[in-house]
């Protein structure tokens, strides 16, 4: 279609159809207020605020859902427009308490701002006003429905974005509110509590209770920072005032979550202020912990391990890693441990992740999520298996109800539960527990035999398609809808929806990696993608989002017992050269021990010594009691820690270390964005950053390392590692970067496989549906994430948000 | 066979005055003589002239009786049926006719009626669709079978329809645009969500004739290329909806509705929705969203229904007096026959609903371009009790009000918007002296306050200011400033609001300042109200020297107010007096005045 011309106050613009006259306005940078405006959201028109004059029109035309038409002559200033929208804020100031002079909000509130703009000074309409109760009943957030200006952003938000549908606009006419069904308290709604509703309120209607009396706009500032709970990595600026961080908004501007956040982000952050954190290094003498200096605590450190080293070898050491540690923690922690002679540095990302990382390195040859989150909200179809994203990655869920919202998804659900998506859902199968790899293996026979396959892509982009076919053909329609319970029918409409789209992505997550077979379940969906050629495409793909901040980022610097930074290989001969010429130390040619072989064999395993940064294995390893016993019985046990956390309680010394906002660093989030994380506060007492304890810690053991800051680290780090040479803190201001970036002028990669895979060819598995014992599957599948968080609940349960949890429980 | 048909007016407005009554009456009477089967008796639609209900129209004898009960059939029965003989007194006998009359023909308020649309009404059985058929029913569906679906969208714009719900857009081209909007699945929806206070046009014609609504639809389907169509009709209806249950059962029955009708391979089907009562909801997007189960709130056009209508999918929607036109204009000719009737911009006939201080309060239609003062004192026989005409409200809470001085000005779309009022869907309140002007425009605006849906700032807020304006002159507490700021207040409103409810609703504010500031000036400055509404801004007074002292108004006044001999002249307590106005209604003499507050009478009643 041809473009359209017209005229706004005076000036020619030409736009595409279907652009509104506010965003023609936009264009020109002529600014036309909005209060129920939000362009994520469906045309409201209903504040009237944005009125504009369009010559030959009956009445004044509301911009923001009216699109422009050929020829149009717009004022968006004209006296009557002015005065039309005096009015509107009269009559909103007449019912509207004018406490201004307290009111939180006051100094960003757009209602205050538009009435300066127009002069409004107060109303002439006086009379009846609104007159409802404060609503602080809730533990996150207080209502002050008389200051709601009834735009219904919050409403949008709530019913569009998040799909919780918790608020909705109540009674009418004059009396016309906005609350839970039947006015009912929030608590007992299906409010989710991620906070935005209270973001997106153009006046003061909603207010954290976090923030009531802390501070006006002004007086903040702002300090953009990285999420600390799941591998989506949403983007937030920290509002600090006085050194203390008094809450937390999203950043719009962020491409990973545009302005949305979950109830993680938006209120779990208060544990920072928790009288929990360490803030000196503890060391234990006759079982009680006392503070001493820093330079006690490195002293004997030092003598520790160096008398351990001498007793038992470099391989008695062990480091266990934190998947929460920044980038340039998760570096220099392996660095340092290698310097001391061993590769003995894993994760506990082992348990959880482990099979679905290496599911997809089999399959493509990289572990990382295929596409990028911003692109899920473009595809066609989406096909979620054995998700729960509403609890474990609620802003991933928000992407997906965008894609069937605006962009026409079909959506396909399979799940033994009914979770919130299957609302929206065209295909909901609830299948038996434990049936996902013959659910998903019936889907790709059925596929192949209606010829919905992509034939092109798999005879030039994978290999092992022939056995597979003819392996999977045991896989018919009726036998899987024996096994999952399903009805044939929907099983077909299910394989069709997903095969037919353009762009069809696949969505699972760490629910998959609770299931016993979940390295198959990863294997089968990686099948699956390659039949319909969806890999190696825009907004198409295979979606396998991290459950921690920066497990992708750990693995990347390295902290894994057979590979360095970006995966290089401990057993090839150059790579150690590089290290060590880097380093100024030779590296062990011997892989290390993985996490797993450590707590399954005890003390068998040699280890004498362990470093532990920010984990607490006694609590995530499963086997609790051995756990604490293994630890309890080693020569030197080293935790590096915020809090004094089950398994410091165990150890000989424990460190003060910082938390995320008290410190700069880098976080590379589950779609390989590498982001800048900034420091807002300093951290309690005598913490310190993490990377300084390990830099301070590797002088006093003897090891030449000169960092000024993070920003050399990751320098050093760029020059060792393929996929982030391109990277620099200057480079990561504003959007982060997405490795691959080898060049300082690469854009990044926004999604994964194009051309060719990481491996080459994309392989088919052939992988078999096992049946699961029905008590294994109850301890694996029954619990949703928020419940099962592991490393995230070491901070959530030093946060508000903790009562959550409880409830739910 | 039957002797003779025996139609009871069946419509809510007779049923109310007690036509099921004299219906049983009327069939024990028949039985009590064992002439029962010999008679067809038909709970038929509304002939249209309320006033003199229940009516009974017995043909072929072509006799008109009004004003019955139930005690009438006795005689009724016994010299008419059994005799064969008139009862004269039962006939019509109104001021404006010499002697009592026997047929339509020949009543005056019938004399300037043209029936398109209630041609059936009233003449036949609304649950028959064997009568519909034989008065020509369901003959233009039939021929929209066989022709182009543009070409019935070509007729009906050649007819110059335009919708009869209000706002008056030309009816062909609407459905031209949903013809040619994209899309496999279209919807046509009939609004039948009549809400003005006083209309009963389209409950009528549901209740009269509902065929012609199930035609009209059917025909608007072929038009545009649907097979779906749904009635959005107020569940305070439960007569209409019940007729038009049975008209579409019937409908199924005879073929004229399902798959494969008649064996042209067009299918259709038509659901009814009832709606809740709210004002808004007959606003078509709010309507939109009440059947597809959504809270009943308008949206922002565009994009519009002919391109997004139910649920997403392209839609025509038109009022109940739009689609019973239909099958006028869709028959041989019709589409020339009707542009005959009118004026150069508004053709064919329009319903109006006759209420308030009017004689003949009913239902009328006239062909467009007749002018008020034919409406007013030709139909509707003038003013009751005869007092001075003083104004007409057109188009109900969204309309505005006509004064003496525009009596002569001709009903068509185009000359009520310039004089400040809209057709809308056709009620006509007829006001006199004894109607206060604030009190009118007070009235209708707290009407659409209350159903004002809360959307937009403009509507939810500022009609309840307008009010506060309006309760504040009319309790005597007005003050200069009000009028430039009901003024103001008005024409932002008008000028901001989102649907055609916030749009119009001012304009009964607007109209009565325009032609009757005098009256709002009155109201402010002096605290007085003329009319005698307003009941903080007069005084009651007895003139003396006319009172005979009949005590009449002494054994009216509910709080004893009123003292004085018999044959003496009486005084009125005013500390007591309440001003509910029972002793005016009484009073033989006149001779009861509105004054001034604390001053001397200087206006009589």
């Amino acid at each position: 279609m041809s473009a359209i011309n017209l005229t706004i106050n005076e000036l020619a613009v030409e736009v595409t159809p279907g652009t509104t006259i506010l965003q023609a306005a936009r264009q020109l940078d002529i600014d036309i207020p909005t209060f129920c405006y939000d362009p994520e959201l469906a045309p409201n028109g209903a504040c009237r605020i944005c009125v504009v004059e369009v010559e030959n029109a009956r009445t004044l035309i509301a911009s923001c859902v009216t699109p422009v038409a050929p020829g149009m002559v717009i004022h968006t200033e004209s006296e009557r427009v002015i005065n039309a929208r005096k009015v509107i804020l009269s009559l909103m100031v007449a019912n509207h308490p004018l406490v201004c002079i307290t009111c939180e909000k006051t100094g960003e509130c757009r209602l205050q701002d538009y009435c300066y703009r127009y002069g409004v000074t107060d109303s002439k309409y006086s009379g009846e006003v609104k007159e409802l109760s404060l609503d602080d009943t809730n533990t996150f957030f207080v209502r002050d429905m008389n200051k709601c200006i009834l735009c219904g952003i919050c409403v949008g938000k709530c019913q569009e974005v998040v799909g919780a549908g918790a608020i909705d606009f109540t009674r009418r006419g004059f009396i016309s509110n906005v609350g839970p069904a039947f006015e009912d308290s929030i608590e007992d709604s299906t409010c989710v509590f991620c906070g935005l509703c209270i973001d997106n309120c153009p006046v003061g209607a909603l207010t954290p209770k976090y923030s009531l009396g802390q501070g006006r706009p002004w007086q903040v500032k702002q300090v953009r920072a990285i999420c600390p709970y799941c591998g989506i990595g949403c983007n937030i600026n920290l509002q600090v005032k006085d050194d203390q961080v008094i809450g937390v908004k999203p950043v719009k501007e962020s491409p990973v979550n545009r302005g949305h956040l979950c109830v993680r982000g938006k209120f779990g952050w208060d544990y920072l202020k928790s009288s929990d954190r360490l803030t000196a290094p503890l060391v234990k003498s006759d079982g009680v912990f006392v503070e001493v200096s820093w330079e006690e605590a490195f002293g004997l450190i030092v003598d520790q391990i160096e008398e351990v080293k001498l007793r038992c070898g470099d391989d008695a050491l062990f480091g266990l890693c934190s998947p929460k540690a920044s980038n340039e923690e998760a570096y220099l922690f392996q660095k340092l441990i290698r310097s001391l002679g061993s590769n003995n540095v894993d994760s506990f990302t082992r348990h959880c992740h482990a099979p679905a990382v290496n599911a997809l390195m089999e399959a493509f040859g990289s572990a990382s999520m295929t596409n990028s989150i911003e692109e899920l909200a473009e595809t066609g179809a989406i096909l979620v298996v054995g998700a729960n994203l509403a609890e474990s990655h609620p802003v991933l869920n928000y992407r997906v109800r965008e894609a069937v919202r605006r962009s026409g998804a079909r959506l396909i659900v399979a799940h033994s539960e009914t979770i919130d998506l299957v609302d929206i859902a065209h295909h909901y199968l609830p299948l038996r527990m434990g049936s996902a790899v013959a659910l998903v293996n019936s889907l790709a026979n059925f596929i192949i035999e209606e010829g919905l396959h992509d034939r092109a892509f798999i005879d030039k982009r994978t290999e092992g398609f022939e056995i597979f076919r003819k392996e999977v053909s045991g896989y018919t329609i009726k036998y899987a809808a024996e096994v999952t319970g399903l009805a044939e029918d929907e099983l077909r409409a299910a394989a069709r929806a997903y095969a037919v789209a353009e762009r069809a992505a696949i969505v699972s997550a760490v629910d998959t990696d609770r299931h016993a077979d979940s390295a198959n379940l990863v294997l089968a969906l990686a099948n699956l993608a390659l039949l319909t050629g969806n890999l190696g495409r825009e907004a198409a793909g295979l979606y396998l989002p991290y459950g921690e901040n920066n497990l992708q980022g750990i693995a990347d610097m390295g902290a894994l017992p057979g590979v360095l930074t970006g995966y290089q290989s401990i057993k090839e001969k150059n790579v150690r050269e590089k290290f060590a010429r880097a380093w100024g130390v030779s590296i062990n040619v011997k892989p290390g021990f993985t996490v797993t072989d450590i707590f399954k064999h005890g003390k068998k395993s040699g280890i004498k010594a362990m470093y532990i940064l920010g984990e607490n294995p006694v609590t995530c390893s499963g086997e609790h009691l051995e756990t604490a016993a293994f630890l309890t019985d080693l020569d030197l046990l080293v935790v590096q820690d915020i809090y004094m956390t089950e398994t410091a309680s165990l150890a000989d010394i424990v460190l003060p270390a910082a938390a995320f906002a008290e410190q700069e660093g880098t976080y590379t989030n589950t779609e390989r964005r590498v982001q800048l994380s900034r420091k807002a506060v300093e951290p309690p007492g005598e913490a310190f950053p993490g990377w300084a304890i390990l830099a301070e810690l590797a002088g006093w053991l003897g090891f030449d390392w000169n960092y000024d800051g993070p920003q050399d680290i990751f320098a050093e780090i760029a020059s060792l590692t393929h996929q982030y040479a391109g990277i620099d803190y200057e480079r990561l201001n504003e959007q982060g970067l997405q490795w691959p970036c080898p060049k300082g002028d690469h854009p990044g990669t926004k999604f994964l496989h194009n051309g060719r895979f990481s491996r080459g060819l994309g392989r088919f598995s052939v992988v078999d549906y096992e049946p699961q014992a029905a008590d294994n599957l109850s301890i694996c599948c029954s619990k949703g994430h928020f419940n099962c968080q592991c490393l995230s609940e070491n901070l959530s349960r030093h946060s508000v948000i903790n009562t959550l949890r409880n409830n739910n429980v | 066979m039957y002797e003779k048909h025996l139609m009871i007016c069946g419509a809510t407005g007779c049923i109310s005055s007690g036509s099921r009554s004299v219906e049983q009456a009327l069939v024990k009477e028949l039985e009590n003589h064992g002439i029962r089967d010999r008679y067809r008796l038909v709970m038929g639609g509304c002939p249209g002239f309320c006033e003199v209900g229940p009516i009974l129209v017995i043909y072929p004898d072509e006799v008109f009786y009004c004003h019955l009960t139930p005690k009438d059939m006795v005689e009724l029965v016994e010299k008419h049926l059994v005799g064969g003989e008139i009862v004269e007194r039962l006939l019509y006998k109104g001021p404006d006719v010499a002697v009592p009359v026997r047929f339509y023909d020949s009543i005056p308020f019938y004399a300037k009626q043209k029936f398109n649309v209630l041609h059936n009404s009233g003449i036949i059985d609304p649950e028959s669709i064997d009568e519909y058929i034989m008065r020509g029913g369901y003959r233009a569906f039939t021929r929209a079978l066989t022709i182009d679906s543009l070409t019935i969208c070509e007729e009906v714009k050649e007819s110059g329809l335009r919708g009869r719900g209000g706002a008056g857009f030309s009816t062909g081209q609407k459905w031209e645009f949903t013809n040619k909007a994209p899309g496999p699945k279209k919807y046509v929806v009939c609004n039948a969500d009549e809400g003005d206070p006083g209309a009963f046009m389209d409950r009528s014609i549901l209740e009269g004739d509902p065929h012609a609504i199930l035609e009209g639809m059917l025909i608007c389907g072929r038009a545009i290329g649907s097979n779906e169509g749904y009635i959005y009709c107020r569940a305070e209806y439960p007569l209409a909806i019940k007729r038009l249950k049975i008209a579409i059962s019937q409908a199924l029955e005879y073929g004229l509705l399902g798959e494969n009708i008649l064996g042209y391979g067009f299918n259709f089907k038509i659901n009814i929705k009832e709606g809740a009562g709210a004002f808004v909801c007959g606003e078509e997007t709010a309507l939109l969203a009440s059947i597809e189960g959504k809270r009943g709130i308008p949206r922002p056009r565009p994009p519009f229904p002919a391109q997004s209508g139910l649920f997403g999918k392209p839609t025509t929607i038109n009022n109940v007096e739009t689609l019973a036109n239909i099958p006028l204009i869709v028959r041989e000719g019709g589409a020339a026959e009707f542009a005959q009737i009118g004026t150069a911009g508004s053709k064919g006939t329009k319903v109006f609903a006759l209420a308030g201080k009017i004689r003949n309060t009913g239902l009328c239609e006239v062909p467009m371009g007749i002018t008020f003062r034919e409406i007013i004192y030709d139909v509707g026989g003038g003013i009751k009790g005869g007092r001075e005409f003083k104004a007409v409200q057109a188009g109900g809470p969204s309309g505005g009000c006509i004064p003496t001085e525009l009596l002569d000005l001709p009903i068509d779309y185009d000359s009520l918007n310039k004089a400040g009022a809209i057709m809308g869907s056709g009620g006509l309140v007829v006001m006199d002296e004894s109607t206060c002007m604030v009190d009118l425009a007070r009235y209708f605006l707290s009407f659409t306050q209350k159903e004002s849906c809360g959307k937009c700032t403009p509507c939810r807020e500022g009609t309840m200011r307008m009010l506060e304006i309006l309760n504040r002159i009319t309790g005597g507490f007005g003050n200069p400033e009000d009028l430039d700021t009901l003024d103001s207040l008005a024409h932002s409103i008008k000028d901001s609001s989102l649907c055609g409810l916030g749009q119009t609703c001012p304009n009964p504010v607007l109209s009565t300042i325009r032609y009757f500031r005098h009256e709002y000036e009155e109201h402010i400055e002096e605290k007085y109200c003329r009319a005698g509404v307003c009941k903080a801004l007069f005084s009651y007074k007895i003139d003396q020297e006319r009172c005979t002292g009949c005590r009449a108004c002494v054994k009216a006044c509910p709080v004893d107010a009123i003292t004085g001999e018999k044959k003496e002249p009486h005084e009125i307590d005013q500390g007591r007096c309440t001003h509910c106005g029972s002793c005016i209604e009484k009073c033989r003499q006149d001779c009861i005045l509105i004054t001034r507050v604390g001053r001397e009478a200087d206006v009589s009643n």
